[in-house]
């Protein structure tokens, strides 16, 4: 491939003039992160706190699948490799490329909300619902909000790929495809606390146990 | 026949602003190799969770992984690294939020502590 060595230049996109000299979409999805930072940032924090303080069980411990996970993780990290790679196929010029990688991120993403729903329902079958305790309304707000953004994430992909097909989406405009990029790894970044945090790192004996 | 030279004016380069965000991106190849780093990682986060010889440094080790992993997908597949540093700040400032936002919750409940 012969711009697989170079670097690739990113487009000049076609956004009206602006104060601060820089694409308002663009500026207003890194504002947004910054705020969905504080969101997950307050959950993560209520998890922290409540997670080892519940008096009856299922405890972490007793229900979390570290294998079962590990794999969730992965095919959320190869989700945000072929996302990268649809960006590069659009400012390469190359919108069918384009549209291949931003399906497979897609399917990527369904495939991790799947396994996340079958976690649930695992869970849920062992006696663990939103209601069991502490840790258990903790655990299920905090995964229950990365998967709801999962889930947009994928509605804007498939969105932009019915864009490409309708000629919307060119290498000018590759602009678009940046944004729900941002939105993908963000994600994608929160996944990598919420697997430390959460899943790997241990709980200290509850007093319940 | 008298050869005139002209002088070519040189064409004037677009000043750099705040607005000089069409950097480099990186290339597929590039993109590939921060995917394989950060599956090894994932790779050694789960292994080392298992190993009991590790359970001492096992919280440490996990966080720096984890930063380690932000931090590549921050500056690489989120283009930080490439972009206006208008974004990193915009991005730092949400990022300082929500870790002093933990830091004071599980201070106020002296989660630390025990």
């Amino acid at each position: 491939m012969a711009t697989a060595e170079h670097q690739v230049q990113a487009p000049v996109t076609d956004h009206a003039a602006t104060s601060t000299g820089l694409p308002n979409m663009k500026l207003a999805i890194w504002l947004f992160l910054a705020s969905d930072c504080l969101l997950f940032g307050a959950l993560i924090s209520t998890y922290v706190l409540y997670r080892g303080a519940s008096i009856v069980g299922p405890y972490p411990a007793d229900v979390f699948d570290i294998p079962y996970t590990s794999v969730s993780s992965f095919v959320l990290l190869a989700s945000s490799l072929t996302m990268v790679l649809a960006l590069a196929s659009i400012q390469r010029g190359d919108p069918a490329r384009m549209r291949v990688w931003l399906l497979a991120t897609a399917m990527l993403g369904l495939t991790f909300v799947g396994g996340q729903v079958y976690e649930f329902t695992t869970f849920a079958a062992e006696g663990l619902t939103l209601s069991t305790n502490v840790f258990s309304t903790s655990f299920y707000v905090l995964t229950g909000f990365h998967g709801a953004h999962v889930t947009v994430g994928i509605l804007m992909l498939l969105t932009v790929v019915g864009l490409s097909f309708g000629g919307r989406i060119t290498q000018e405009r590759s602009e678009t495809v940046e944004i729900v990029g941002l939105y993908w790894h963000f994600v994608d970044i929160v996944w990598i606390v919420i697997f430390t945090v959460v899943y790997l790192i241990p709980t200290g004996t509850p007093p319940g146990a | 026949m008298s050869q005139t030279h002209v002088e070519e004016t040189p064409k004037a380069e677009p000043a750099p602003s705040a607005g000089a965000h069409a950097g480099r991106h990186p290339s597929p190849k590039e993109y590939i190799r921060i995917a394989v780093i950060l599956a090894l990682i994932t790779a050694a986060e789960v292994a080392i969770y298992y190993i009991e010889g590790a359970k001492e440094f096992l919280i440490p080790l996990l966080i720096l992984f984890s930063v380690i992993k932000f931090s590549l997908v921050v500056m690489w597949f989120m283009h930080l690294k490439f972009d206006s540093r208008t974004y990193a700040r915009f991005f730092v400032m949400g990022l300082a939020g929500a870790i002093t936002l933990y830091l004071v919750v599980l201070l106020t409940f002296r989660v630390f502590s025990g």
